[in-house]
């Protein structure tokens, strides 16, 4: 019980023609833990994630998921994951609850399939193919398909890519839901509301390494989260970090108001990029 | 076990349906033998075949041989190009994510193969004989014969299929590379042009593969027995089209167990 759903150690990967994908990574998600992996376009998060599920080979390093190296991972293994891609792939011309019904017949204990479609809003589309959906509607679909056979354990690479606000405050319902039954998730987003919002826990690879891991309100360390007190003076912005911001403004105050003066707490975001560089998180943007 | 071979058999009826609602494939593979069929019918109207006495149609003529090509497009045509789009556009990779067997999603292919192939026959033959008066033989023998050439020809052209799909390095290329095999195969198997027309070496060349032998093996089904004369040995040779077919069907299964993957992978 103890055990972690998922464990990697050391994990390596070189392509063929030697780039390098993942230097080293090392992490743990325990049974019922929601865990994100947040990074920029080509950090390695979707070569991590597509490790774990068994579809690419690893260079190095140690890989257990459900007490299974993926590599060996057969058809009961299988049966116990739950897999939403980062793309969706060609739609096939079947309807909706055609396709949940072909899919939770590969599993031994699925979900009911009207209740999974109402799950993910699809209710009114059930019987259109898929083919004629929006983008959005089929990412919904991909959800559906990925909790169908009941998961214990649940990948999401970039799962709400083309919801609208609604949507996504819907699927983060799903989420919550499934979070209540027990079942374990791994999460990749570019949202990083959506990573504080639905994970107890959060990585941040950059490099191919793990730049920085820990419960979402503490990650960074005590030190990213120092707040900042910026103001100009002679025209010049000055900025100061310190555990006692009040202090500080007050001390700036006794010689008069000072200019454009403003106290920042780091958020998510301003900690998720002293990590990845500004440059790599404005083209993820 | 029992598992695999259920699954299968739901997957064969979700391939079926598919199959159906593809405009693109139920032209060039399941259509195009009709079409062809209704071109030499209609083109040689004024011609007959065959020594005088035993004359038959064009279309009674041409027969043997669009079934023997629906065959071929039912089987590794469709099978190929399905399969090399399926892993191009990422439906074999959801499905490798899935407890799905390889086996059962085979039993699925092949089981749409067998169905569209035996109503593509079918309808073939109802054709030729609602439109054209082809008269059909009833020695049930023949009808014996025709069932086990059929069987053997679209397991053997699904296997190989399988097989051929590996080679596409995407699914957009998948018809360029299946589409010419296929037509060379049709034109110099005796399926347009008489096969007993042909150079001795195009005739060899050609009796390497299997399309030769089910289009002899349709002839010697729906062809008058008047016509064995005019074959290579002067014989039907119904020995040789299970022996070449059959080493086919071995070498098409091994190559579709090893080369078969649910995706690419990177190494």
């Amino acid at each position: 019980m103890n055990e972690p759903v998922v464990r990697v150690q050391n994990l390596r990967k070189m392509y063929r023609g030697g780039a390098e994908a993942l230097r080293d990574l090392s992490f743990e998600i325990a049974r019922g833990e929601t865990f994100a992996l947040l990074g920029p376009n080509g950090a390695g998060k979707s070569t991590t994630i597509e490790i774990l599920e068994g579809y690419r080979d690893r260079s190095g390093g140690e890989v257990s998921v459900l007490g299974v190296d993926p590599v060996r991972g057969g058809l009961d293994w299988k049966a116990r994951l739950g897999i939403v891609l980062q793309n969706t792939g060609e739609a096939p011309t079947a309807s909706v609850r055609e396709q949940l019904q072909h899919f939770a017949g590969f599993y031994p204990n699925p979900r009911d399939v009207d209740e999974v479609i109402e799950a993910v809003g699809l209710t009114a589309k059930a019987k259109a193919s898929i083919r004629k959906l929006s983008g959005g509607q089929r990412r919904r679909v991909d959800v559906a398909l990925g909790i169908i056979g009941r998961p214990e354990l649940l990948f999401l690479d970039e799962p709400t890519t083309g919801f609208d606000p609604e949507a996504r405050r819907q699927f983060w319902d799903l989420i919550r839901r499934l979070q209540d039954e027990g079942t374990t998730i791994l999460l990749t987003t570019h949202y990083l509301d959506e990573a504080a919002e639905l994970s107890s826990r959060a990585g941040i690879v950059a490099g191919g390494v793990m730049a920085a891991i820990g419960p979402i309100t503490e990650l960074g360390g005590a030190e990213a989260r120092v707040p900042i007190v910026r103001w100009r003076e002679k025209g010049k912005v000055r900025e100061e970090r310190t555990d006692a911001p009040a202090a500080l403004v007050a001390q700036l105050a006794a010689t008069g108001e000072p200019e454009g003066l403003e106290v920042i707490r780091p958020s998510l975001e301003d900690i998720y990029l002293s990590f990845v560089g500004r440059d790599a998180a404005e083209v993820t943007a | 076990m029992i598992g695999i071979l259920r699954k299968g058999v739901a997957r064969s009826g979700y391939e079926i349906r598919h199959y159906f609602r593809q405009g693109d494939s139920l032209f060039f593979t399941f259509l195009f033998p009709l079409v062809m069929l209704l071109i030499f019918s209609v083109a040689f109207s004024q011609t007959t075949f065959g020594a005088p006495g035993e004359e038959i149609s064009a279309a009674a003529y041409y027969l043997p041989g669009m079934v023997a090509a629906g065959v071929l497009l039912s089987g590794l045509q469709n099978m190929s190009i399905d399969i090399a789009m399926e892993k191009g556009d990422g439906t074999l990779k959801r499905l490798g994510g899935t407890p799905l067997s390889p086996v059962s999603y085979f039993i699925g292919k092949l089981g749409q193969v067998l169905v569209t192939g035996i109503l593509q026959s079918a309808l073939l033959i109802v054709v030729a004989v609602v439109a054209f008066g082809v008269e059909l033989p009833d020695e049930p023998e023949k009808w014996v014969t025709f069932a086990w050439v059929f069987l053997l020809g679209v397991t053997t052209c699904a296997l190989l299929g399988i097989a051929l799909s590996a080679i596409p390095r995407s699914g957009r290329s998948a018809t360029a590379v299946v589409i010419p095999i296929v037509l060379i195969l049709q034109f110099v198997s005796g399926v347009y042009i008489a096969f007993s027309t042909l150079p001795e070496w195009l005739q060899n060349v050609a009796s390497l593969f299997p399309l030769k032998w089910l289009a002899q093996g349709m002839r010697a089904v729906f062809l008058p027995d008047g016509f064995e004369v005019a074959e290579v040995g002067e014989s039907w040779d119904l020995a040789g089209i299970a022996i070449v077919c059959g080493i086919w069907l071995v070498a098409g299964l091994v190559l579709a167990r090893v080369t078969f993957r649910w995706i690419r992978k990177d190494g």
